[in-house]
Protein backbone atom coordinates (compact mmCIF):
# COMPACT_ATOMS: atom_id res chain seq x y z
CA UNK A 1 0.00 0.00 0.00
CA UNK A 2 1.23 3.44 -0.95
CA UNK A 3 -1.19 5.33 1.29
CA UNK A 4 -2.29 4.30 4.76
CA UNK A 5 -5.73 5.02 6.16
CA UNK A 6 -4.30 7.84 8.27
CA UNK A 7 -2.55 9.36 5.28
CA UNK A 8 -5.81 9.32 3.35
CA UNK A 9 -7.44 11.27 6.18
CA UNK A 10 -4.50 13.68 6.21
CA UNK A 11 -4.78 14.31 2.44
CA UNK A 12 -8.53 14.88 2.85
CA UNK A 13 -7.77 17.54 5.48
CA UNK A 14 -5.24 19.21 3.19
CA UNK A 15 -7.89 19.30 0.46
CA UNK A 16 -10.48 20.73 2.90
CA UNK A 17 -12.66 17.63 2.62
CA UNK A 18 -13.98 15.16 5.15
CA UNK A 19 -14.75 11.50 4.53
CA UNK A 20 -17.67 9.69 6.06
CA UNK A 21 -16.65 6.73 8.19
CA UNK A 22 -17.92 4.23 5.60
CA UNK A 23 -16.03 6.04 2.82
CA UNK A 24 -12.58 5.87 4.40
CA UNK A 25 -11.83 2.24 3.55
CA UNK A 26 -13.32 2.53 0.07
CA UNK A 27 -11.27 5.66 -0.70
CA UNK A 28 -8.13 4.10 0.77
CA UNK A 29 -8.50 1.09 -1.53
CA UNK A 30 -9.39 3.13 -4.62
CA UNK A 31 -6.64 5.73 -4.16
CA UNK A 32 -4.10 2.95 -3.64
CA UNK A 33 -5.23 1.12 -6.80
CA UNK A 34 -4.85 4.31 -8.82
CA UNK A 35 -1.48 5.30 -7.30
CA UNK A 36 -0.11 1.78 -7.88
CA UNK A 37 -1.16 2.03 -11.52
CA UNK A 38 0.53 5.43 -11.79
CA UNK A 39 3.74 3.97 -10.40
CA UNK A 40 4.42 2.32 -13.78
CA UNK A 41 5.88 5.66 -14.91
CA UNK A 42 8.97 4.73 -12.88
CA UNK A 43 9.91 2.37 -15.73
CA UNK A 44 10.32 5.25 -18.17
CA UNK A 45 13.80 6.67 -18.62
CA UNK A 46 13.32 10.43 -18.35
CA UNK A 47 16.96 11.34 -17.72
CA UNK A 48 17.53 14.79 -19.23
CA UNK A 49 13.95 15.09 -20.58
CA UNK A 50 12.53 18.56 -19.92
CA UNK A 51 9.10 18.61 -18.26
CA UNK A 52 6.20 19.86 -20.38
CA UNK A 53 3.73 22.05 -18.52
CA UNK A 54 1.87 23.25 -21.56
CA UNK A 55 1.09 22.27 -25.14
CA UNK A 56 2.07 25.62 -26.58
CA UNK A 57 5.35 27.39 -26.02
CA UNK A 58 4.62 29.65 -23.08
CA UNK A 59 5.34 33.33 -23.47
CA UNK A 60 4.55 36.43 -21.49
CA UNK A 61 1.46 38.35 -22.48
CA UNK A 62 1.67 42.10 -22.07
CA UNK A 63 -0.94 44.77 -22.53
CA UNK A 64 -1.21 48.48 -22.01
CA UNK A 65 -2.02 49.38 -18.41
CA UNK A 66 -5.39 50.90 -19.20
CA UNK A 67 -8.34 51.25 -16.90
CA UNK A 68 -11.28 49.18 -18.14
CA UNK A 69 -14.64 48.37 -16.60
CA UNK A 70 -14.64 45.31 -14.34
CA UNK A 71 -17.63 43.30 -13.20
CA UNK A 72 -20.12 45.70 -11.56
CA UNK A 73 -20.35 45.16 -7.79
CA UNK A 74 -23.99 44.07 -7.91
CA UNK A 75 -23.23 41.40 -10.55
CA UNK A 76 -20.22 40.17 -8.58
CA UNK A 77 -22.33 39.82 -5.44
CA UNK A 78 -25.37 38.30 -7.14
CA UNK A 79 -24.35 34.68 -6.41
CA UNK A 80 -23.03 35.33 -2.90
CA UNK A 81 -24.29 32.87 -0.27
CA UNK A 82 -24.19 35.67 2.31
CA UNK A 83 -23.58 39.40 1.82
CA UNK A 84 -23.74 42.65 3.68
CA UNK A 85 -22.96 46.27 2.83
CA UNK A 86 -21.49 45.45 -0.57
CA UNK A 87 -19.21 42.66 0.66
CA UNK A 88 -19.11 38.88 1.15
CA UNK A 89 -19.86 37.67 4.66
CA UNK A 90 -17.98 34.71 6.16
CA UNK A 91 -17.93 33.20 9.66
CA UNK A 92 -15.86 35.17 12.17
CA UNK A 93 -12.12 34.65 11.58
CA UNK A 94 -10.60 36.40 14.59
CA UNK B 1 -42.50 17.98 -41.05
CA UNK B 2 -41.97 19.16 -37.48
CA UNK B 3 -39.75 16.21 -36.58
CA UNK B 4 -37.96 16.36 -39.94
CA UNK B 5 -36.77 19.87 -39.09
CA UNK B 6 -34.95 18.44 -36.08
CA UNK B 7 -32.96 16.01 -38.28
CA UNK B 8 -31.47 18.74 -40.46
CA UNK B 9 -27.82 19.74 -40.31
CA UNK B 10 -26.66 23.34 -39.99
CA UNK B 11 -25.72 23.42 -43.66
CA UNK B 12 -29.21 22.16 -44.59
CA UNK B 13 -31.02 24.59 -42.29
CA UNK B 14 -29.25 27.81 -43.27
CA UNK B 15 -30.40 27.91 -46.94
CA UNK B 16 -33.98 27.15 -45.83
CA UNK B 17 -33.82 30.17 -43.50
CA UNK B 18 -32.28 32.38 -46.17
CA UNK B 19 -34.93 31.39 -48.71
CA UNK B 20 -37.57 31.96 -46.00
CA UNK B 21 -38.97 28.44 -46.50
CA UNK B 22 -38.62 27.67 -42.82
CA UNK B 23 -38.43 30.10 -39.93
CA UNK B 24 -36.11 29.85 -36.92
CA UNK B 25 -39.16 30.08 -34.62
CA UNK B 26 -40.77 27.08 -36.30
CA UNK B 27 -37.56 25.04 -35.97
CA UNK B 28 -37.04 26.05 -32.35
CA UNK B 29 -40.63 25.11 -31.56
CA UNK B 30 -40.15 21.70 -33.17
CA UNK B 31 -37.12 21.10 -30.99
CA UNK B 32 -38.90 22.18 -27.82
CA UNK B 33 -41.75 19.78 -28.61
CA UNK B 34 -39.34 16.95 -29.36
CA UNK B 35 -37.40 17.62 -26.16
CA UNK B 36 -40.65 17.58 -24.16
CA UNK B 37 -41.55 14.24 -25.78
CA UNK B 38 -38.23 12.38 -25.69
CA UNK B 39 -36.02 13.94 -23.06
CA UNK B 40 -37.89 12.77 -19.97
CA UNK B 41 -36.53 9.34 -20.92
CA UNK B 42 -33.11 10.24 -22.33
CA UNK B 43 -32.30 13.04 -19.85
CA UNK B 44 -29.79 14.84 -22.05
CA UNK B 45 -30.83 18.31 -20.83
CA UNK B 46 -30.26 19.78 -17.37
CA UNK B 47 -31.95 23.08 -18.23
CA UNK B 48 -34.28 23.79 -21.15
CA UNK B 49 -34.64 27.51 -21.80
CA UNK B 50 -37.76 27.49 -23.97
CA UNK B 51 -38.63 31.13 -23.45
CA UNK B 52 -35.09 32.34 -24.10
CA UNK B 53 -34.73 30.15 -27.18
CA UNK B 54 -37.99 31.36 -28.70
CA UNK B 55 -37.10 34.99 -28.10
CA UNK B 56 -33.65 34.45 -29.70
CA UNK B 57 -35.37 32.68 -32.63
CA UNK B 58 -37.76 35.63 -33.11
CA UNK B 59 -34.78 38.01 -33.21
CA UNK B 60 -33.09 35.72 -35.76
CA UNK B 61 -36.24 35.74 -37.84
CA UNK B 62 -36.28 39.53 -37.80
CA UNK B 63 -32.67 39.62 -38.97
CA UNK B 64 -33.51 37.32 -41.89
CA UNK B 65 -36.42 39.61 -42.76
CA UNK B 66 -34.04 42.59 -42.78
CA UNK B 67 -31.38 40.65 -44.71
CA UNK B 68 -28.86 41.04 -41.86
CA UNK B 69 -28.47 37.42 -40.79
CA UNK B 70 -25.26 36.17 -39.18
CA UNK B 71 -23.40 32.98 -40.16
CA UNK B 72 -25.37 30.75 -37.73
CA UNK B 73 -28.54 32.78 -37.52
CA UNK B 74 -31.47 30.84 -36.10
CA UNK B 75 -29.56 27.56 -35.61
CA UNK B 76 -30.71 25.84 -32.38
CA UNK B 77 -27.82 24.58 -30.27
CA UNK B 78 -27.37 22.84 -26.91
CA UNK B 79 -24.47 23.86 -24.68
CA UNK B 80 -22.62 21.59 -22.29
CA UNK B 81 -23.35 22.88 -18.79
CA UNK B 82 -19.65 23.66 -18.26
CA UNK B 83 -19.93 26.84 -20.39
CA UNK B 84 -20.94 30.06 -18.68
CA UNK B 85 -24.17 31.55 -20.05
CA UNK B 86 -25.10 35.01 -18.85
CA UNK B 87 -28.32 34.89 -16.86
CA UNK B 88 -28.81 31.13 -17.44
CA UNK B 89 -27.98 28.64 -14.69
CA UNK B 90 -24.63 26.89 -15.20
CA UNK B 91 -24.20 23.92 -12.87
CA UNK B 92 -21.28 21.86 -14.19
CA UNK B 93 -23.57 18.98 -13.08
CA UNK B 94 -22.45 19.68 -9.51
CA UNK B 95 -24.43 20.37 -6.34
CA UNK B 96 -21.91 23.06 -5.47
CA UNK B 97 -22.99 25.13 -8.51
CA UNK B 98 -26.63 23.99 -8.55
CA UNK B 99 -28.00 27.54 -8.41
CA UNK B 100 -25.12 29.43 -9.99
CA UNK B 101 -26.19 32.03 -12.56
CA UNK B 102 -23.14 33.45 -14.36
CA UNK B 103 -22.89 37.24 -14.71
CA UNK B 104 -21.08 36.81 -18.07
CA UNK B 105 -20.97 34.67 -21.21
CA UNK B 106 -18.09 32.35 -22.06
CA UNK B 107 -16.26 33.74 -25.10
CA UNK B 108 -17.52 30.86 -27.28
CA UNK B 109 -21.09 31.58 -26.16
CA UNK B 110 -20.67 35.28 -26.94
CA UNK B 111 -19.31 34.42 -30.39
CA UNK B 112 -22.21 32.06 -31.12
CA UNK B 113 -24.69 34.72 -29.95
CA UNK B 114 -23.01 37.25 -32.22
CA UNK B 115 -23.38 34.73 -35.10
CA UNK B 116 -27.12 34.48 -34.37
CA UNK B 117 -27.33 31.03 -32.75
CA UNK B 118 -30.34 30.03 -30.64
CA UNK B 119 -29.63 28.28 -27.31
CA UNK B 120 -32.16 25.57 -26.45
CA UNK B 121 -30.56 24.88 -23.09
CA UNK B 122 -27.74 23.30 -21.12
CA UNK B 123 -26.92 19.61 -21.36
CA UNK B 124 -25.72 16.97 -18.92
CA UNK B 125 -22.13 15.92 -18.25
CA UNK B 126 -19.97 14.24 -15.65
CA UNK B 127 -19.57 16.56 -12.65
CA UNK B 128 -16.85 19.12 -13.50
CA UNK B 129 -16.23 17.09 -16.70
CA UNK B 130 -14.60 14.33 -14.64
CA UNK B 131 -15.70 11.02 -16.08
CA UNK B 132 -16.21 8.93 -19.19
CA UNK B 133 -19.88 7.98 -18.90
CA UNK B 134 -21.89 11.02 -17.63
CA UNK B 135 -22.79 8.82 -14.63
CA UNK B 136 -20.91 11.23 -12.35
CA UNK B 137 -23.52 13.96 -12.89
CA UNK B 138 -25.08 15.04 -9.60
CA UNK B 139 -28.41 15.36 -11.43
CA UNK B 140 -28.88 11.87 -12.86
CA UNK B 141 -27.62 9.78 -15.75
CA UNK B 142 -28.17 10.39 -19.46
CA UNK B 143 -29.17 7.39 -21.56
CA UNK B 144 -27.61 6.44 -24.88
CA UNK B 145 -30.27 7.03 -27.58
CA UNK B 146 -29.15 3.83 -29.35
CA UNK B 147 -29.72 1.62 -26.30
CA UNK B 148 -31.34 2.97 -23.15
CA UNK B 149 -29.33 0.69 -20.85
CA UNK B 150 -26.00 2.04 -22.15
CA UNK B 151 -23.94 5.08 -21.23
CA UNK B 152 -23.79 7.92 -23.78
CA UNK B 153 -20.07 8.32 -23.07
CA UNK B 154 -18.60 11.26 -21.22
CA UNK B 155 -17.97 13.72 -20.05
CA UNK B 156 -19.95 15.50 -22.84
CA UNK B 157 -22.60 12.74 -22.77
CA UNK B 158 -25.55 15.14 -22.81
CA UNK B 159 -24.17 16.90 -25.90
CA UNK B 160 -23.63 13.64 -27.82
CA UNK B 161 -27.01 12.18 -26.83
CA UNK B 162 -28.83 15.42 -27.73
CA UNK B 163 -27.21 15.58 -31.19
CA UNK B 164 -27.80 11.85 -31.85
CA UNK B 165 -31.46 12.01 -30.75
CA UNK B 166 -32.10 15.18 -32.80
CA UNK B 167 -32.80 17.20 -29.66
CA UNK B 168 -30.62 20.02 -31.08
CA UNK B 169 -28.99 20.78 -34.42
CA UNK B 170 -25.51 20.71 -32.89
CA UNK B 171 -23.80 21.16 -29.53
CA UNK B 172 -20.64 22.43 -27.92
CA UNK B 173 -18.74 20.21 -25.50
CA UNK B 174 -15.35 20.26 -23.84
CA UNK B 175 -12.55 17.70 -24.13
CA UNK B 176 -9.85 17.26 -21.47
CA UNK B 177 -9.05 13.59 -22.13
CA UNK B 178 -11.53 12.56 -24.82
CA UNK B 179 -14.72 14.10 -23.46
CA UNK B 180 -15.93 15.25 -26.89
CA UNK B 181 -14.60 12.40 -29.07
CA UNK B 182 -15.56 9.40 -26.91
CA UNK B 183 -19.24 10.33 -26.40
CA UNK B 184 -19.47 11.31 -30.09
CA UNK B 185 -18.20 7.82 -30.94
CA UNK B 186 -20.64 6.11 -28.55
CA UNK B 187 -23.62 8.06 -29.88
CA UNK B 188 -22.75 7.91 -33.60
CA UNK B 189 -22.11 11.64 -34.18
CA UNK B 190 -19.12 13.80 -35.14
CA UNK B 191 -16.98 15.33 -32.37
CA UNK B 192 -14.01 17.64 -32.85
CA UNK B 193 -11.39 18.54 -30.23
CA UNK B 194 -9.38 21.46 -31.59
CA UNK B 195 -5.67 22.12 -31.04
CA UNK B 196 -4.93 23.41 -27.52
CA UNK B 197 -5.19 27.20 -27.75
CA UNK B 198 -7.32 27.20 -30.93
CA UNK B 199 -10.49 28.13 -28.99
CA UNK B 200 -10.68 30.50 -26.01
CA UNK B 201 -11.34 28.83 -22.67
CA UNK B 202 -12.68 32.01 -21.05
CA UNK B 203 -15.94 31.06 -19.31
CA UNK B 204 -15.27 27.32 -19.54
CA UNK B 205 -15.37 26.07 -15.94
CA UNK B 206 -11.80 24.85 -15.43
CA UNK B 207 -10.95 21.20 -14.84
CA UNK B 208 -7.34 20.75 -16.07
CA UNK B 209 -6.27 23.99 -17.67
CA UNK B 210 -3.33 22.69 -19.72
CA UNK B 211 -5.58 20.06 -21.34
CA UNK B 212 -9.12 21.54 -21.57
CA UNK B 213 -10.42 22.57 -24.97
CA UNK B 214 -13.92 23.44 -26.25
CA UNK B 215 -15.22 21.96 -29.49
CA UNK B 216 -18.33 21.03 -31.51
CA UNK B 217 -20.46 17.86 -31.63
CA UNK B 218 -22.46 17.71 -34.85
CA UNK B 219 -24.42 15.45 -37.21
CA UNK B 220 -21.86 15.87 -40.02
CA UNK B 221 -18.23 16.86 -40.56
CA UNK B 222 -19.16 20.01 -42.45
CA UNK B 223 -21.09 21.36 -39.46
CA UNK B 224 -18.08 20.80 -37.20
CA UNK B 225 -15.99 22.92 -39.59
CA UNK B 226 -18.67 25.62 -39.64
CA UNK B 227 -18.93 25.82 -35.85
CA UNK B 228 -15.18 25.74 -35.32
CA UNK B 229 -14.75 28.68 -37.64
CA UNK B 230 -17.15 30.75 -35.50
CA UNK B 231 -15.65 29.85 -32.11
CA UNK B 232 -11.91 29.73 -32.99
CA UNK B 233 -9.43 32.56 -32.63
CA UNK B 234 -7.43 34.59 -30.15
CA UNK B 235 -9.21 36.10 -27.16
CA UNK B 236 -7.53 38.73 -24.96
CA UNK B 237 -9.35 37.16 -21.99
CA UNK B 238 -7.50 33.84 -22.41
CA UNK B 239 -3.75 34.34 -22.60
CA UNK B 240 -3.31 30.71 -23.71
CA UNK B 241 -5.49 31.22 -26.78
CA UNK B 242 -3.17 31.15 -29.78
CA UNK B 243 -2.30 34.16 -31.93
CA UNK B 244 -2.71 32.03 -35.04
CA UNK B 245 -4.99 33.16 -37.88
CA UNK B 246 -8.21 31.15 -38.27
CA UNK B 247 -8.32 29.52 -41.71
CA UNK B 248 -11.45 28.92 -43.77
CA UNK B 249 -12.23 25.41 -42.57
CA UNK B 250 -14.78 24.75 -45.32
CA UNK B 251 -12.33 25.49 -48.08
CA UNK B 252 -10.49 22.17 -48.13
CA UNK B 253 -13.63 20.04 -47.67
CA UNK B 254 -14.28 18.11 -50.87
CA UNK B 255 -10.64 18.07 -51.94
CA UNK B 256 -9.41 14.61 -52.90
CA UNK B 257 -7.27 12.72 -50.45
CA UNK B 258 -5.16 11.02 -53.11
CA UNK B 259 -1.61 10.58 -51.81
CA UNK B 260 -2.43 11.86 -48.31
CA UNK B 261 -0.28 9.90 -45.87
CA UNK B 262 -2.40 8.34 -43.13
CA UNK B 263 -0.44 6.82 -40.25
CA UNK B 264 -1.79 3.90 -38.25
CA UNK B 265 -0.10 3.66 -34.83
CA UNK B 266 0.44 -0.02 -34.09
CA UNK B 267 0.15 0.51 -30.32
CA UNK B 268 -3.55 1.37 -30.79
CA UNK B 269 -4.43 -2.09 -32.08
CA UNK B 270 -3.35 -4.34 -29.27
CA UNK B 271 -4.82 -6.18 -26.34
CA UNK B 272 -8.11 -4.87 -24.98
CA UNK B 273 -9.41 -3.63 -28.32
CA UNK B 274 -12.84 -5.10 -29.02
CA UNK B 275 -12.73 -7.23 -32.23
CA UNK B 276 -15.79 -5.50 -33.66
CA UNK B 277 -14.24 -2.06 -33.09
CA UNK B 278 -11.00 -3.24 -34.68
CA UNK B 279 -12.88 -4.65 -37.70
CA UNK B 280 -14.83 -1.40 -38.19
CA UNK B 281 -11.67 0.74 -37.95
CA UNK B 282 -9.74 -1.57 -40.31
CA UNK B 283 -12.63 -1.37 -42.78
CA UNK B 284 -12.49 2.42 -42.49
CA UNK B 285 -8.77 2.32 -43.30
CA UNK B 286 -9.58 0.25 -46.40
CA UNK B 287 -12.13 2.90 -47.44
CA UNK B 288 -9.55 5.67 -46.96
CA UNK B 289 -7.06 3.65 -48.99
CA UNK B 290 -9.65 3.13 -51.77
CA UNK B 291 -10.08 6.91 -51.82
CA UNK B 292 -6.37 7.27 -52.58
CA UNK B 293 -5.02 7.72 -49.05
CA UNK B 294 -1.64 6.16 -48.43
CA UNK B 295 -1.85 3.99 -45.31
CA UNK B 296 1.39 3.41 -43.41
CA UNK B 297 2.12 1.86 -40.05
CA UNK B 298 3.78 4.12 -37.48
CA UNK B 299 4.78 3.78 -33.84
CA UNK B 300 3.91 5.93 -30.82
CA UNK B 301 6.09 4.05 -28.34
CA UNK B 302 4.96 5.82 -25.14
CA UNK B 303 1.24 5.14 -25.68
CA UNK B 304 0.96 2.66 -22.81
CA UNK B 305 2.07 5.36 -20.34
CA UNK B 306 -0.51 7.91 -21.46
CA UNK B 307 -3.27 6.99 -18.99
CA UNK B 308 -1.02 7.22 -15.93
CA UNK B 309 0.57 10.44 -17.21
CA UNK B 310 -2.78 12.00 -17.99
CA UNK B 311 -4.42 11.25 -14.67
CA UNK B 312 -1.47 12.54 -12.63
CA UNK B 313 -1.44 15.83 -14.54
CA UNK B 314 -5.22 16.24 -14.77
CA UNK B 315 -5.79 15.53 -11.08
CA UNK B 316 -2.98 17.86 -10.00
CA UNK B 317 -4.44 20.68 -12.06
CA UNK B 318 -7.95 19.85 -10.84
CA UNK B 319 -6.98 19.97 -7.17
CA UNK B 320 -5.63 23.46 -7.73
CA UNK B 321 -8.50 24.69 -9.95
CA UNK B 322 -11.23 23.41 -7.64
CA UNK B 323 -9.73 25.10 -4.58
CA UNK B 324 -11.90 28.08 -5.57
CA UNK B 325 -15.09 26.32 -4.42
CA UNK B 326 -14.96 27.49 -0.84
CA UNK B 327 -18.50 28.77 -0.36
CA UNK B 328 -17.44 32.42 -0.11
CA UNK B 329 -18.30 34.22 -3.35
CA UNK B 330 -20.74 31.82 -5.03
CA UNK B 331 -22.03 28.29 -4.76
CA UNK B 332 -23.91 26.34 -2.15
CA UNK B 333 -22.51 27.14 1.32
CA UNK B 334 -22.90 24.93 4.36
CA UNK B 335 -23.45 26.85 7.58
CA UNK B 336 -20.69 26.43 10.16
CA UNK B 337 -19.21 28.15 13.21
CA UNK B 338 -15.70 28.67 11.90
CA UNK B 339 -14.31 29.57 8.50
CA UNK B 340 -12.36 26.30 8.27
CA UNK B 341 -15.44 24.23 9.06
CA UNK B 342 -17.40 26.21 6.52
CA UNK B 343 -14.83 25.41 3.78
CA UNK B 344 -14.66 21.74 4.65
CA UNK B 345 -18.38 21.16 5.03
CA UNK B 346 -19.20 23.17 1.90
CA UNK B 347 -16.76 21.17 -0.22
CA UNK B 348 -17.71 17.81 1.28
CA UNK B 349 -21.42 18.38 0.70
CA UNK B 350 -20.95 20.04 -2.68
CA UNK B 351 -18.66 17.60 -4.52
CA UNK B 352 -19.53 14.05 -5.61
CA UNK B 353 -17.24 11.07 -4.95
CA UNK B 354 -15.27 11.16 -8.23
CA UNK B 355 -14.51 14.86 -7.86
CA UNK B 356 -13.37 14.32 -4.29
CA UNK B 357 -11.17 11.38 -5.37
CA UNK B 358 -9.47 13.46 -8.03
CA UNK B 359 -8.97 16.47 -5.75
CA UNK B 360 -7.43 14.20 -3.11
CA UNK B 361 -5.12 12.42 -5.56
CA UNK B 362 -4.04 15.76 -7.02
CA UNK B 363 -3.45 17.16 -3.55
CA UNK B 364 -1.34 14.11 -2.69
CA UNK B 365 0.78 14.07 -5.88
CA UNK B 366 1.55 17.78 -5.50
CA UNK B 367 2.35 17.59 -1.80
CA UNK B 368 5.86 17.98 -0.40
CA UNK B 369 7.97 14.89 -0.96
CA UNK B 370 5.82 13.40 -3.73
CA UNK B 371 5.93 16.13 -6.37
CA UNK B 372 9.09 14.81 -8.09
CA UNK B 373 7.87 11.20 -8.24
CA UNK B 374 4.46 12.02 -9.66
CA UNK B 375 3.87 15.45 -11.18
CA UNK B 376 7.38 16.15 -12.42
CA UNK B 377 7.81 12.61 -13.73
CA UNK B 378 4.46 12.77 -15.55
CA UNK B 379 5.40 16.15 -17.07
CA UNK B 380 8.57 14.58 -18.45
CA UNK B 381 6.72 11.58 -19.89
CA UNK B 382 4.32 14.09 -21.42
CA UNK B 383 7.27 15.53 -23.37
CA UNK B 384 8.08 12.04 -24.65
CA UNK B 385 4.46 11.50 -25.72
CA UNK B 386 4.51 14.82 -27.56
CA UNK B 387 7.80 13.85 -29.27
CA UNK B 388 6.23 10.56 -30.44
CA UNK B 389 3.57 12.57 -32.25
CA UNK B 390 6.04 15.12 -33.64
CA UNK B 391 7.98 12.27 -35.15
CA UNK B 392 4.91 10.55 -36.60
CA UNK B 393 3.77 13.82 -38.20
CA UNK B 394 7.12 14.18 -39.94
CA UNK B 395 5.96 11.43 -42.28
CA UNK B 396 2.15 11.48 -41.94
CA UNK B 397 -0.47 14.16 -42.53
CA UNK B 398 -2.95 12.52 -40.17
CA UNK B 399 -3.15 9.47 -37.89
CA UNK B 400 -6.14 7.10 -37.86
CA UNK B 401 -7.11 5.14 -34.74
CA UNK B 402 -10.09 3.79 -32.81
CA UNK B 403 -11.76 6.28 -30.43
CA UNK B 404 -12.66 3.90 -27.62
CA UNK B 405 -11.67 0.26 -27.03
CA UNK B 406 -15.29 -0.93 -26.94
CA UNK B 407 -18.72 0.36 -27.98
CA UNK B 408 -20.76 2.05 -25.23
CA UNK B 409 -20.74 -0.02 -22.05
CA UNK B 410 -23.73 -0.59 -19.76
CA UNK B 411 -24.90 1.95 -17.21
CA UNK B 412 -23.45 0.96 -13.84
CA UNK B 413 -20.86 -1.39 -15.38
CA UNK B 414 -17.73 0.57 -14.43
CA UNK B 415 -18.94 3.25 -12.07
CA UNK B 416 -17.75 1.52 -8.90
CA UNK B 417 -14.26 0.89 -10.30
CA UNK B 418 -12.62 4.23 -11.15
CA UNK B 419 -9.37 2.74 -12.52
CA UNK B 420 -11.21 0.57 -15.07
CA UNK B 421 -13.18 3.64 -16.11
CA UNK B 422 -9.91 5.61 -16.60
CA UNK B 423 -8.49 2.86 -18.82
CA UNK B 424 -11.36 3.32 -21.29
CA UNK B 425 -9.79 6.71 -22.22
CA UNK B 426 -6.61 5.10 -23.56
CA UNK B 427 -6.96 6.19 -27.22
CA UNK B 428 -8.10 9.77 -26.68
CA UNK B 429 -5.98 11.20 -23.87
CA UNK B 430 -2.66 11.36 -25.72
CA UNK B 431 -4.04 14.07 -28.01
CA UNK B 432 -4.77 16.27 -24.98
CA UNK B 433 -1.33 15.68 -23.49
CA UNK B 434 0.29 16.59 -26.83
CA UNK B 435 -2.15 19.46 -27.47
CA UNK B 436 -3.05 18.20 -30.96
CA UNK B 437 -6.46 18.20 -32.69
CA UNK B 438 -8.62 15.11 -33.11
CA UNK B 439 -11.97 14.25 -34.64
CA UNK B 440 -14.27 11.30 -34.03
CA UNK B 441 -16.69 10.25 -36.75
CA UNK B 442 -19.05 7.29 -37.21
CA UNK B 443 -17.47 4.30 -39.00
CA UNK B 444 -19.56 1.30 -38.03
CA UNK B 445 -22.36 -0.30 -36.04
CA UNK B 446 -21.80 -3.29 -33.77
CA UNK B 447 -23.93 -6.46 -33.96
CA UNK B 448 -25.81 -5.16 -30.92
CA UNK B 449 -26.63 -1.99 -32.84
CA UNK B 450 -24.15 0.35 -31.13
CA UNK B 451 -22.17 3.00 -33.04
CA UNK B 452 -18.40 2.72 -33.49
CA UNK B 453 -16.14 5.71 -34.15
CA UNK B 454 -12.99 6.43 -36.12
CA UNK B 455 -10.49 8.94 -34.73
CA UNK B 456 -8.32 11.12 -36.96
CA UNK B 457 -5.50 13.07 -35.30
CA UNK B 458 -3.49 15.91 -36.83
CA UNK B 459 -0.45 18.01 -35.95
CA UNK B 460 -0.96 21.30 -34.03
CA UNK B 461 -3.35 23.54 -36.03
CA UNK B 462 -3.86 20.66 -38.49
CA UNK B 463 -7.66 20.94 -38.28
CA UNK B 464 -7.98 21.60 -42.06
CA UNK B 465 -6.34 18.29 -42.93
CA UNK B 466 -8.24 16.13 -40.44
CA UNK B 467 -11.50 17.75 -41.54
CA UNK B 468 -10.63 17.09 -45.16
CA UNK B 469 -9.91 13.38 -44.59
CA UNK B 470 -12.98 13.04 -42.33
CA UNK B 471 -15.19 14.68 -44.96
CA UNK B 472 -13.87 12.40 -47.70
CA UNK B 473 -14.61 9.35 -45.53
CA UNK B 474 -18.07 10.61 -44.68
CA UNK B 475 -18.94 11.20 -48.34
CA UNK B 476 -17.92 7.65 -49.19
CA UNK B 477 -19.97 6.05 -46.39
CA UNK B 478 -23.42 6.37 -44.83
CA UNK B 479 -22.75 5.68 -41.14
CA UNK B 480 -23.41 9.32 -40.24
CA UNK B 481 -26.94 9.03 -41.67
CA UNK B 482 -27.95 6.11 -39.43
CA UNK B 483 -30.34 7.13 -36.71
CA UNK B 484 -30.95 5.60 -33.28
CA UNK B 485 -34.26 3.73 -32.81
CA UNK B 486 -36.45 6.39 -31.14
CA UNK B 487 -40.23 6.59 -30.82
Amino acid sequence: MVLSRDEVLHVARLARLTLKEEEVDLFTRQLNDILSYMAQLREVDTEGVPPMAHALTAFNVFREDEVTLGLPREAALANAPDREEGGFVVPRVI
Amino acid sequence: MATDLCCLTISQLLPLFVQRQVSPVEVTQSFLERIARLDPELKAYLTVDGEGALSQAREAEARYARGEAGPLDGVPLALKDVLATKGLRTTCASRILEHFVPPFDATVVARLREAGAVFLGKVNMDEFAMGSSTENSAFGVTHNPWARDRIPGGSSGGSAAAVAADLCTASLGSDTGGSIRQPASHCGVVGLKPTYGRVSRFGLVAYASSLDQIGPLTKEVRDAALLLEVIAGHDPRDSTSAMVAVPNYLEKLGEEIKGVKIGVPREYFGEGLDPEVEAAVRAALKTLSDLGGEILEVSLPHTSYAVATYYIIAMAEASSNLARYDGVKYGARQKARTLMEMYTQTRTAGFGPEVRRRIMLGTYTLSAGYYEAYYRKASQVRTLIRRDFDQAFETCAVLATPVAPTPAFRLGEKVSDPLTMYLSDIFTISANLAGIPGISLPCGISREGLPIGLQLLGPPFGEPQILKVAYAFEKATDFHRRKPPLP
